[in-house]
């Protein structure tokens, strides 16, 4: 047993199920998303703010939101480990990304329910 | 008929400051040999020339080496099969400490070896015969018991080299699992437990150059897919 304490779930079983359903919900919203804008393509203001407003796109996005931030801290860790090998460089970049994806999210959410 | 131009990576750390590579002409007289023959013809003009050999029939796994770009047991590997353009580069396993020449220090290696604990564990009584398995129990070991430890798989493993400490590796995973997979052993907890950070099983990313490697054609990316799926199923 290797211990860690700055991956995402302490643990290398949850960070890969973690990082293969993330995959799987950053798919589905890509497809969806594609999908979207292709079926309208004169797609205007209020067309895209009713579909933010109702109350399952705001769910889909924010679980697409920490699906993203949960994969990209579990995959950006890892390049991390693997490349940076001085302890002092590793864990600053560590702590930007993990800052960086923290600021990133809130921000997502308060543009998802502000408006 | 020319000769076989082979380039061969020699360092010698007592008089040596960097390692070098030397250029060798050997008279094949047309032979397909075996690299390691041509190693051997090799030394003949050179007696410093270190490497490491036994059985030379790919039973002991002495003479892994990088032969023009691909690991693999110099004994077992004539040159039809990696020669271009007559020529040939061999080079040391990547990723170890070079002891001399393509003598390379298998410590780490064995020392992750060591840490999936490669023996059977049973906490029953020893019974008065054998531990039986039925055939098909006995079957599960297939593909697994015959690895050498050659180390050609762990050391053409990029996530080997960048964490040879803490990740176990394609050769140690193997074994790993086929201690997992004896219907013998009981102490699959135990061992399931000690693989489930994210290094020692799960800092492979699949490449597969361990099976594209591996001289007794195992499959060290299949075994490693069975033991996320027993710590998966162990641990929902």
């Amino acid at each position: 047993m290797v211990t860690n304490i700055t991956s995402f779930g302490r643990s290398g079983l949850s960070d890969w199920l973690m990082q293969r359903v993330s995959a799987v919900v950053l798919a589905v919203y890509t497809v969806f998303m594609v999908a979207y804008l292709l079926f309208n393509p004169d797609l205007d203001y209020y067309t895209w703010s009713g579909l933010f407003n109702q109350t399952w796109m705001r769910i889909f996005s924010l679980l697409a939101f920490i699906s993203i931030a949960a994969h990209a801290w579990i995959g950006l860790w890892t390049v991390t480990t693997d490349y940076l090998k001085s302890t002092r460089l590793r864990v600053g970049a560590q702590t930007l990304i993990i800052l960086a994806i923290f600021v990133y999210l809130v921000w997502g959410i308060q543009i998802l329910w502000g408006a | 008929m020319s000769n076989l131009q082979v380039s061969v990576y020699r360092y010698n750390p007592e008089t040596d400051s960097a390692p070098y590579m030397q250029e060798f002409q050997v008279d094949t007289k047309g032979r397909d040999l075996m690299v390691l023959d041509v190693l051997h013809l090799m030394k003949e003009q050179d007696s410093g020339l270190a490497f490491r050999r036994s059985c030379r029939e790919g039973v002991c796994g002495s003479d892994g080496m990088n032969m023009n770009g691909k690991n693999g047991l110099a004994c077992i590997t004539p040159l039809s099969d990696v020669v271009k353009n007559n020529k040939l580069t061999l080079r040391p396993l990547p990723g170890l400490p070079v002891i001399r020449d393509m003598v390379v220090d298998m410590g780490i290696f064995y020392k992750q070896y060591e840490r999936i604990q490669p023996y059977l564990q049973n906490e029953t009584p020893a019974p008065a015969i054998e531990r039986l398995q039925s055939p098909e129990e006995r079957d599960k070991l297939d593909g697994l018991y015959e690895c050498i430890l050659c180390a050609c798989c762990s050391t053409s493993c990029p996530s080997f080299w960048w964490n040879p400490d803490k990740f176990v590796g394609p050769a140690g995973l193997l074994q790993s699992y086929r201690f997992l997979a004896d219907s013998r052993d009981t102490a699959t907890r135990e061992r399931l437990t000690d693989l489930e950070d994210p290094f020692s099983v799960f800092r492979c990313r699949g490449i597969m150059n361990c099976v594209a490697v591996c001289p007794k054609g195992l499959n060290p990316t299949r075994a490693i897919g069975k033991i996320r799926e027993m710590l998966l199923a162990d641990a929902t």
